[in-house]
């Protein structure tokens, strides 16, 4: 029987991490999604040789150091204003390709004038979404995607829509403006989700290539610490809670 | 052969930005500046220079655009006035804490609150202690003519990317409403993608193969890495004061008493000093032409000949403060002005420096 040595070989490699994703340790907690995440859009931007050309802007939440993942040069944004600085990048320098990366807090209440208007105007950018139901970063508060009747640290019973309002569906709102081109939404729960986000991704970011306007990708994310479930249980509590209200699939692709 | 126009000082700011090469223009109508925004549009410097002008939809937007252009090593401006400029101190501060340059104008007006559109200088502090939170500072420049409208953007951006810090151009609504002749400087090409990425090793302009990647990025969760940038940034600001002091001295050699003024109350106290002296006063005035850094030691010299100094400013007092501590308890200094909008007359400042520091 071969050695494992023997079996590590080239010829019998069917899986390579992508370079563009860092070695440094990621400070996600286990079961998060924002890593799956990173390591698509590192891919994507790996497979379409495009690295010496994509410009990251990360925000604030649990993936403001994004920076440290993937091999490619960022701006790091105050909370909400991805948006702005990508559309500045951008119009600046319009042979690049930029993308912002966001979480629900970010994009959807705090930053949500800037989300809009980058849309509206149709900037050429990539925006990834991750929608977990909750801010992570500052330890588990209701996000404006937080479901109705789920708890949170500032909702503790849980929230109630007569109080709180009803959870954001941003994507459905964006994908009315004429300025985005491609509205889309997924899951990386599964495999199969997995490759369905990855391929988003890649038309998302070929999109751009096009000039074709704003590409918005949104993740159901799990928040394992947030929502205080094993990875496990967090995967289950989405697939039965999130993605009922917030349904996979494209919801504009022009 | 010199060519002379007659503008606003608003339209000055303008046509200087784009003869100045800047690559990029982000602002939110507000008066009394949106001559500069609609002057950037009339001309069309897209079509010529390459500019980009880009109507956001907040001043929060604009100088997030600006963060993120000068992130990319460009020369990046907005304007705003008084209730703008507060909106956009989040983004100052991140400026500041990334080391990012760019220009900001602010065309001064009466608060607080909406207040009034009529001209004020009560951001005075707001633009020269910071603004927004942390240990940072703004190269504050005053311009007191439409000529030094024009003249201090191309100024403002050298010394912002010379310290990669945001520099401001701290204005009003007088100088930036009122006509004056001009000179504007011959159009300058703007800087090449390779000039940037040549001479601005820290801008994100792609990372290219073998060269590490450059994040832009004013986080820091180790609290010794923040304390050591932040000691980085103090050695900054001693470098500013100590080399890019700007003022102007008028009728300081007999001077007796002195004012010290800038902007439109520097116009102001020009007449007030014929006025002073007409009657028998040994008038001068101090104009601090940089608020930030501030001439300290201008100010320690002539407190050696005057009897007293009046901080002339369109505010309750906020420079005074700046005087007195430069001056340190060696003569009286004393503040006048008219405020939330209103403009004080050469006669009311010869009247203020009789009675609050002559006396009788
Ligand atoms: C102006 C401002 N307000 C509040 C905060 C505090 N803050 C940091 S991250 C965050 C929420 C992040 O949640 P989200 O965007 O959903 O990202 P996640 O951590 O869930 O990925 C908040 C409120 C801040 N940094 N800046
Ligand atoms: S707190 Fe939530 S979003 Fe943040 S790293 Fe942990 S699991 Fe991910
Ligand atoms: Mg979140």
């Amino acid at each position: 029987m071969a050695d494992t040595y023997t079996i590590i070989s080239p010829e019998n490699l069917v899986y390579k991490k992508t370079d563009l994703l860092l070695d440094n340790v990621m400070h996600y907690c286990p079961g998060c999604s924002h890593g799956t995440v990173h390591k698509l859009i590192a891919e994507v931007i790996d497979e379409m040789g495009i690295q010496e050309s994509t410009i990251g802007i990360a925000p604030v939440g649990c993936s403001v150091l994004a920076y440290n993942y993937i091999d490619i040069d960022w701006q790091e944004a105050a909370h909400g204003r991805a948006p702005a600085l990508a559309t500045a990048v951008k119009r600046l320098m319009p042979d690049k390709i930029v993308f912002s990366y966001q979480g629900d807090g970010d994009l959807a209440a705090i930053g949500t004038a800037e989300t809009i208007h980058a849309c509206n105007r149709g900037e050429n950018i990539v925006m990834v979404f991750i929608n977990n139901g909750i801010y992570g970063m500052t330890g588990g508060q209701m996000a404006p995607t937080t479901l109705p009747g789920m708890p949170a640290s500032t909702c503790p019973t849980g929230r109630d829509v007569k109080r709180d309002g009803n959870p954001l569906k941003i994507t459905e709102l964006l994908a009315q403006l004429p300025g985005t081109c491609f509205v889309t939404r997924h899951s990386v729960h599964t495999p199969g989700n997995v490759r369905k986000t990855k391929k988003a991704l890649r038309k998302a970011f070929e999109n751009q290539l096009a000039n074709k306007g704003t590409s918005l990708v949104e993740v159901v994310s799990t928040c394992s610490s947030g929502w205080k479930m094993t990875p496990v249980q967090s995967n289950k509590w989405m697939e039965e809670n999130m993605l009922p209200y917030y349904p996979l699939g494209d919801i504009k692709d022009e | 052969m010199r060519e002379l126009k007659l503008m606003k000082g608003n339209e000055a700011i303008a046509q200087a930005a784009i003869r100045c090469g800047a690559d990029g223009y982000f602002g939110y109508p507000i008066t009394p500046q949106s001559e500069i925004m609609e002057t950037l549009m009339a001309e069309a410097p897209w079509d010529t220079t390459g500019m980009v002008v880009l109507q956001a939809e907040s001043e929060i937007a604009s100088i997030n655009m600006v963060y993120g252009g000068a992130g990319c090593g460009k020369k990046v401006m907005t304007s705003s006035s008084s209730p703008g400029i507060s909106l956009m101190q989040e983004g100052l501060t991140y400026l500041a804490g990334s080391e990012l340059p760019c220009v900001v104008v602010n065309v001064v007006r009466g608060g607080p609150g909406l207040g009034t559109i009529q001209p004020a200088q009560s951001d005075y502090f707001q633009a020269v202690k910071g603004g927004g939170h942390g240990d940072y500072k703004l190269i504050t420049l005053a311009p007191a003519s439409v000529q030094e409208m024009a003249d201090f953007v191309e100024i403002a951006f050298d010394l912002a990317f010379k310290y990669r810090n945001p520099a401001m151009i701290l204005s009003d609504g007088v100088i930036g409403q009122m006509m004056e002749k001009v000179e504007l400087a011959e159009q300058k090409p703007r800087w090449t993608m390779e000039y940037i990425e040549k001479n601005h090793t820290w801008a994100t302009t792609g990372k290219k193969k073998g060269q590490e990647r450059r994040v832009i990025t004013s986080v820091q969760l180790e609290s010794s890495v923040q304390e050591e940038f932040n000691f980085k940034l103090q050695a900054k600001y001693r470098e500013i004061e100590k080399n890019e002091v700007l003022y102007e001295k008028i009728m300081c050699d007999d001077a007796e008493y002195l004012f010290v003024a800038y902007g439109s109350s520097a116009r102001i106290c020009q007449k007030a000093i014929e006025i002073a002296r007409s009657k028998g006063i040994k008038a001068g005035m101090l104009r601090p032409i940089t608020l930030y850094p501030f001439p300290i030691q201008q100010l320690q010299e002539l407190a050696k000949q005057v009897k007293g100094m009046l901080s002339v400013e369109m505010s309750a007092g906020q420079m005074v403060e700046d005087v007195r501590l430069a001056v340190n308890g060696k003569v009286p200094v004393e503040h006048y002005g008219r405020f939330g909008g209103t403009i004080h007359s050469p006669n009311e400042v010869v009247e203020a420096l009789e009675q609050k520091l002559i006396g009788g």
